[in-house]
């Protein structure tokens, strides 16, 4: 029974250790370096564009390899979309919402009337 | 006379609270988050997850690029430690966020469980809401207020994400793909937007093209290397600019 329970309980101690411990912890160091620590500072500048290029790093690699369905949408679709996502966020005066609308439905018109 | 006792710390916290809630109800993040968080929960079912534990990630990680690592990387069979560094260098860019957004909400008389919780729910979307909208309330509402924001935001997402689950088997795959891609596209214009910066800007590129590189490539710890290579050498150009003027 233990080891059943165990087995059970296994994946919610792999998501805590591993999904919300090694995430949290940056929320947690960022309440205790924002006591003091100036939004200008040069480290910061410095963790600003780490994260920045980790950042975009994960959006490249979730379009070029990309999970689930969206990996059944052949890779110039996924490629091309993003470019419409890009361009329609510049002419809409940098609008987030006009963007990903505009990427989204690239990718979902480009899947029904391209791919298949 | 308990609620005289409280004083008016409760109630403006009350009022903030709900102001918040107003505010991140009616958001436009909503919508992305909505049909991000549907996707979510269709990618937890297809890849074998229970509804439990991908509510659970939504509440406790409630960062979208992370849940996403988190479950491709288990589901193709990684081992954990490879998932943790994997899962925590997406989530890097919280620490500056949270920088940034502490000191304006926060006052002396702030309690550490409220700025905790604002800590948490950290976010881009809730994190571009406070920051625009939190400025206009009164001190001493700003926590609470960002909190309300957060609980609607996650709220939402919550939903979502168990209804995805549930309808993975019957939404249509174009649609789902569709939704899928909403994490990636509405990361990468809100990163642009936020980028004033010389480094951030080159940063932001250098990821795009060193990330995908170097997993072709075969490099391990590919987002470690685009960070630390890409990161640093944007940081290089920006002093190297400053330094010429």
């Amino acid at each position: 029974m233990t080891a059943g329970m165990t087995a059970e309980l296994w994946p919610y101690l792999i998501l805590v250790l591993v999904g919300f411990l090694p995430n949290e912890v940056w929320r947690w160091l960022g309440v205790v370096f924002s006591r003091g620590l100036d939004e200008t500072s040069e480290t910061l500048v410095w963790v600003r564009a780490v994260a920045t290029a980790i950042l975009t790093g994960v959006v490249a690699k979730i379009i070029v390899f990309a999970p689930g369905a969206l990996g059944g949408v052949p890779l110039w679709i996924r490629l091309g979309a993003t470019a419409i996502g890009l361009a329609a966020f510049l002419l809409m005066r940098q609008s987030v919402f006009a963007g990903v609308v505009a990427g989204t439905l690239a990718v979902m018109a480009g899947d029904i009337f391209l791919a298949r | 006379m308990t609620d005289n006792e409280r004083g008016s710390g409760g109630s403006a916290a009350l009022a903030g609270y709900l102001a918040g809630c107003r505010a991140g109800a009616t958001s436009v993040f909503q919508i992305v988050l909505i049909g991000t968080y549907i996707s979510i929960g269709a990618l937890a079912h297809d890849l074998g997850f229970s509804a439990l534990w991908v509510v659970l990630s939504t509440l406790i990680v409630w960062a979208a690029p992370a849940q996403v690592i988190l479950m491709t990387a288990i589901g193709a069979g990684a081992a954990p430690l490879e998932v943790a560094v994997a899962v925590s260098l997406s989530g890097v860019r919280l620490l500056p966020m949270v920088v940034a957004l502490l000191p304006m909400l926060r006052t002396r008389g702030s309690r550490w469980p409220g700025v905790l919780l604002a800590a948490h729910f950290t976010a881009v979307s809730m994190w571009m809401e406070a920051l625009r909208l939190a400025p206009r309330r009164p001190p001493e509402q700003r926590i609470a207020f960002a909190n309300g924001i957060g609980s609607m935001l996650i709220g939402s997402a919550t939903i979502a994400c168990f209804v995805g689950f549930y309808f993975a088997r019957v939404l249509p795959e174009p649609l789902v793909a569709g939704l899928l891609f909403l994490t990636p596209m509405s990361f990468l214009v809100s990163v642009t937007r936020a980028s004033k910066m010389i480094s951030d800007r080159v940063a932001a590129a250098a990821g795009l093209v060193l990330s995908p590189l170097l997993v072709w490539l075969g490099v391990g710890l590919d987002l470690m290397w685009t960070g630390l290579v890409g990161g640093t050498g944007a940081y290089l150009i920006h002093r190297w600019r400053r330094a010429r003027r």
